[in-house]
């Protein structure tokens, strides 16, 4: 059962991309992969991890650890289980930096912590600390800034505020935005809800079932989305300003990933399907540059 | 519930818990056999004896009676007199029971170690081959008797590679009540040693400081401790084979811990001595025990690893050995701090075998010779002082557990 | 369906169970070749009369020269009153079994029961049970199993009662847990608002359902007890000497060690441990089995 199944796009620096999907269809196990944490028994399988240069996937392990936390961070989803409760706050930042600073002293470690603490909008008091005497909207920020604390070069963050309520939740989304813009960072945002990433992304990845279905930058996305589950996504989101809106589900639910259709993955639930969708997969097609899609609508042999 | 709360009730709970099992045990050595004194005489041969030993140990009354003198006997810490020689019961378990702790607890430590290293181990190759022979491992451990484990031991380690002796606890001249040979000091004395090898110590550090250059405090802390554990070695392996050219006089005994009086009286060879027959019986016990471990350990490092602030922690890219110990162990040390106390009752009943086997004089060889010797009410008073011992050391573990479970503490 | 009618059908699909175990991955591995091995040793056990080669028994004595080691004629050896030693494995297991089935027995006509009326019915009386249990069951088994064969005497009944009164407990304990969490079931309730007795919501509704889990005790029930038997014997409260036994040959194989004697403990030894593996394998194969939710994974 591939979870993730010939997905790829490129980041530069400094830009945000947003990663947009269903559960279960494959945004949180790509973001893993991309630091090789895919939890077994499920394992990668094949494909490239550039990074700088260099191809993540041919690292050894202790290469890789050095990569992971120092280039490239991860925000998990929910900031309850994410911190050890035995430890307290400063022991977190303590053991992340001097475990890939190691010259650095304690004393040094935990003035670096409690910087960074500022940074993110939390009292550097709360440095002694446990993980539970600090609210949600609290904790995720600490992950962010056990995050950028050595500087990566990607962030990526796995549905960084799902797990709290709204108002956190744009606070929260700023926070990110302004430390991308004053430490120069990536951003992978990997989220459910399409009008975030259309709000702070500059490139969204649209993906079903595992596959990419399409890739384009946010402009483009939103003034001219080509595949039909982008559509129906896009009519899915409520407008505030409008007086009346008809909201538009798409009908029926992802597919079960043992158990594929033949064909184009999203073809059951496709209000545009076509007798070939049924037969063949889909090859993206680059309908304008820097636009891909999957989708047999698009290409040269349109019926 | 409060912590309070907890305690007073568990306390409570135990009164009522130990009753009922000096009634079992009562019931089992004095109602269920009819008159243990016929028992002990095995024939009707001479009522004389039989009734001159049913006054001298109070049987003659009636039952009731001797149930209340029981209880109250108890009470004072009188166990009862043996059938043997009227001697007071307490007075030899008393005696025999720090060889059985003293054997208890190595193996304890050895069945821990054991099953923590590869319950963690294993815990990390989830379905690999290694995983499966280590469950396997422990599954076998259980199947095999204790007492034969000792005794393959024995052949291999005793009568084949002539390593480890096969039985008794401590070599003859040192037993405290055995024969005293010959009374000289080990060559310089231990106070010579202690000097010597400080003196030495100083002397590498600082040769190596000045060879090496090393300004680092974390290095030259590994050498030292490195240092610190050659001498150990060396000084250990002297102790165990340089033992043959010395005799030494008899142990002083302060706490009945071989290992700990040989300490406090300041003698590596004697604690070397005392190691080297604690090691089969203990290594058996042990061995056997383990398997528990493992797989509790097993299951609840897989269920920890698969928490979200593992793999949170992984993704800062903490080393391997600070997410499996710093993490997720510290959060699965509890129940084995639980399974301690639980298998502590399984330790003491195994170790009845192992100390029959490798003629430990232990208590469970006590009640093996007392049996020998048809002697219900030592028997008796035996088995009280087990159950009273198991209920305690679960009391303290029930305790201990509720200190340090945070749902009940915070 | 009756009782009766649910054991029938659970023995009918036992022999076509087998193959379909073995499909069921490593925890159906473990019950399939468990059961191989305790049915080859009670068949080797049952047959003991007729396929060993020499009489176990005392009447067996000198047949060979004492204290020989393994060689063509006698491949388990002979001991030091010349029995041979293979004879004596053969049949060395008889004791142990009776033990162990007997005790077996003793655990399911008593515990059972107990741990059913005692748990269904609740109230002070559970209480009291609960509490009694619990002491017995903390308590190091074969301690309490020594002091009971000691003042019973020797013999196969008395091995069997003292091991049964250890394991009782243990009977107990799993039959409430399951006993506790049915009664609270909807479906019990609604089989109480219609009228049903007591009685019946106990063997029809309860019973079935706490079967597995007694199938697995009962099964660690025969390891135990076949280990506890040897060490019983071990320490001198088995069986009578004229019965060959395996426990009797690590007992009186003991003293012949210091002389380098290996054959006569080892291989009644690795049948006690093959047995006792038997069962331990189908214990924890079936407990995976019934249990997927509880099982380590």
């Amino acid at each position: 059962m591939r979870a993730v199944d010939r997905v790829s796009f490129i980041l530069d620096r400094a830009e945000t991309i947003g990663v947009v999907g269903e559960s279960g269809s494959g945004k949180s196990t790509l973001g893993l992969s991309l630091i090789r944490l895919v939890p077994p028994p499920g394992r990668i399988i094949g494909g490239h991890i550039w990074l700088e240069g260099t191809d993540l996937l041919k690292l050894r392990e202790e290469e890789m650890r050095n990569v992971r936390g120092r280039k490239i961070a991860f925000v998990f989803q929910d900031p309850m289980t994410s911190l050890n409760p035995v430890k307290k706050i400063g022991e977190h930042f303590e053991e992340l930096i001097r475990t890939h600073e190691p010259k650095t002293s304690r004393g040094e470690a935990l003035k670096r912590a409690e910087r960074l603490l500022g940074d993110v909008g939390i009292q550097p008091e709360r440095i002694n600390d446990y993980p539970h005497q600090l609210s949600g909207g609290m904790r995720q920020r600490v992950m962010i800034a056990l995050a950028i604390a050595l500087n990566p070069s990607i962030v990526i963050a796995d549905e960084p505020t799902t797990a709290l309520d709204v108002i956190v939740q744009a606070k929260i989304l700023d926070l990110l935005k302004n430390i991308q813009n004053s430490y120069a960072m990536a951003l992978i945002l990997i989220t459910h809800d399409l009008s975030i990433a259309l709000e702070r992304c500059n490139k969204i990845l649209v993906m079903y079932a595992g596959h990419m279905v399409e890739n384009a930058s946010t402009k483009n996305i939103y003034n001219n989305p080509q595949h039909p589950y982008t559509r129906g996504l896009l009519k899915s989101i409520p407008n505030i300003e409008l007086a009346e809106q008809k909201l538009e589900a798409i009908p029926g639910s992802p597919p079960d990933l043992l158990n594929l259709p033949k064909g184009c993955r999203f073809w059951p639930r496709c209000p545009s399907a076509m007798e070939k969708c049924r037969e063949a997969e889909p090859q993206p097609v680059e309908t304008e540059p820097g636009h891909l899609v999957r989708c047999f609508l698009y290409g040269d042999d349109r019926k | 519930m409060t912590l309070r709360s907890y305690v007073i009730s568990r306390i409570l709970l135990t009164v009522p818990m130990i009753l009922i099992l000096l009634t079992i045990v009562f019931v089992i050595v004095r109602v269920l056999p009819g008159d243990p004194v016929l028992l002990h005489f095995e024939k009707m041969e001479n009522p004389r004896a039989m009734e001159e030993m049913r006054q001298k140990l109070g049987l003659d009354k009636p039952i009731w009676i001797q149930y209340f003198d029981y209880l109250f006997n108890l009470l004072r810490g009188d166990l009862g007199k043996s059938m043997q020689d009227y001697s007071p019961v307490a007075s030899q378990i008393l005696s025999a029971f720090p060889a059985t702790l003293e054997l208890a607890i190595f193996s304890m430590i050895i069945a821990v170690s054991i099953g923590i290293f590869l319950g963690v181990e294993t815990s990390k190759s989830y379905n690999k081959p290694k995983d499966h022979i280590v469950r396997v491992f422990g599954i076998v451990t259980y199947a095999v008797p204790v007492f034969f484990l000792g005794m393959v031991f024995q052949i291999v380690f005793g009568v084949g590679l002539h390593w480890l002796p096969v039985g008794g606890r401590i070599y003859p001249t040192m037993e405290p009540s055995g024969l005293k040979i010959s009374l000289s000091q080990p060559p310089g004395g231990f106070a010579t040693h202690l000097l010597l090898s400080c003196a030495a110590g100083l002397v590498a550090v600082t040769l190596c400081t000045i060879v090496l250059k090393i300004k680092d405090r974390k290095t030259t802390r590994k050498i030292l401790g490195l240092l610190i554990l050659v001498f150990l070695a060396v000084w250990i392996i002297w102790a165990a084979v340089g033992w043959r050219f010395i005799t030494l006089g008899e142990l002083r005994i302060s706490t009945g811990l071989y290992t700990v009086d040989s300490i406090l009286e300041g003698n590596l060879y004697k604690f070397a001595e005392a190691l080297r027959y604690l090691c089969l019986p203990s290594l058996t016990l042990g061995l056997v025990l383990s398997g528990v471990f493992i797989r509790l350990t097993r299951s609840n490092m897989l269920e920890t690893l698969r928490l979200d602030f593992v793999t949170a922690a992984k993704a800062r890219g903490l080393k391997e050995i600070t997410v499996t110990y710093g993490y997720a162990f510290r959060n699965a040390f509890l129940p084995i701090l639980t399974m301690m106390g639980l298998q502590f009752a399984t330790l003491l009943a195994g170790a009845v075998l192992t100390e029959t086997t490798f003629s430990w004089p232990g208590l469970g060889r006590y009640i093996v010779d007392r049996i020998n010797f048809r002697d219900y009410t030592a028997i008796q008073g035996a088995v009280v002082f087990y159950g009273i011992l198991v209920s305690l050391v679960s009391l303290v573990v029930d305790l201990l557990y509720a200190y340090f479970d945070p749902r009940i503490r915070l | 369906m009756s009782k009766l009618e649910v054991k029938r059908s659970m023995l009918a699909s036992i022999v076509p169970g087998v193959t379909s175990l073995a499909k069921r991955g490593l925890a159906g591995w473990l019950v399939v070749i468990g059961t191989i091995i305790v049915w080859s040793i009670i068949v080797m056990t049952l047959l003991a009369p007729w396929i060993s080669p020499y009489d176990p028994s005392t009447r067996g004595i000198n047949v060979g020269r004492p204290l020989t080691p393994p060689n063509p004629q006698f491949p388990f050896g002979t001991n030091d009153l010349g029995q041979d030693m293979l004879s004596r494995t053969i049949a060395g297991g008889s004791v142990m079994l009776q033990v162990a089935v007997l005790s077996v027995i003793i655990c399911l006509v008593i515990g059972v029961p107990m741990g059913l009326f005692s748990s269904y019915i609740g109230g002070v009386l559970d209480r009291a049970t609960c509490l009694v249990m619990d002491s017995v069951y903390a308590f190091p088994g074969l301690i309490l199993a020594i002091a009971i064969a000691a003042t019973l005497g020797r013999g196969v009944v008395n091995m069997a009662l003292s091991i049964a009164v250890v394991y009782v407990p243990s009977y107990f304990r799993v039959i409430r847990s399951q006993v506790l969490s049915i009664k609270e079931m909807p479906y019990v309730e609604a089989a109480k608002s219609i009228g049903a007795k007591n009685r019946t919501i106990l063997f029809k509704y309860i019973l079935p359902n706490v079967i597995p889990s007694i199938v697995v005790v009962a099964t660690v029930n025969f390891a135990d007890a076949i280990l506890t038997a040897a060490g019983l014997t071990f320490i001198g409260l088995g069986v009578e000497v004229d019965i060959p036994d395996w426990g009797w040959d690590l007992a009186n194989g003991r003293r012949l060690l210091p002389s380098g004697v290996w054959w006569v403990i080892t291989f009644p030894g690795i049948f006690i441990i093959l047995l006792a593996l038997g069962f331990t394998l189908v214990g924890e194969g079936l407990s995976e089995l019934l249990n997927p939710k509880l099982a380590e994974r």
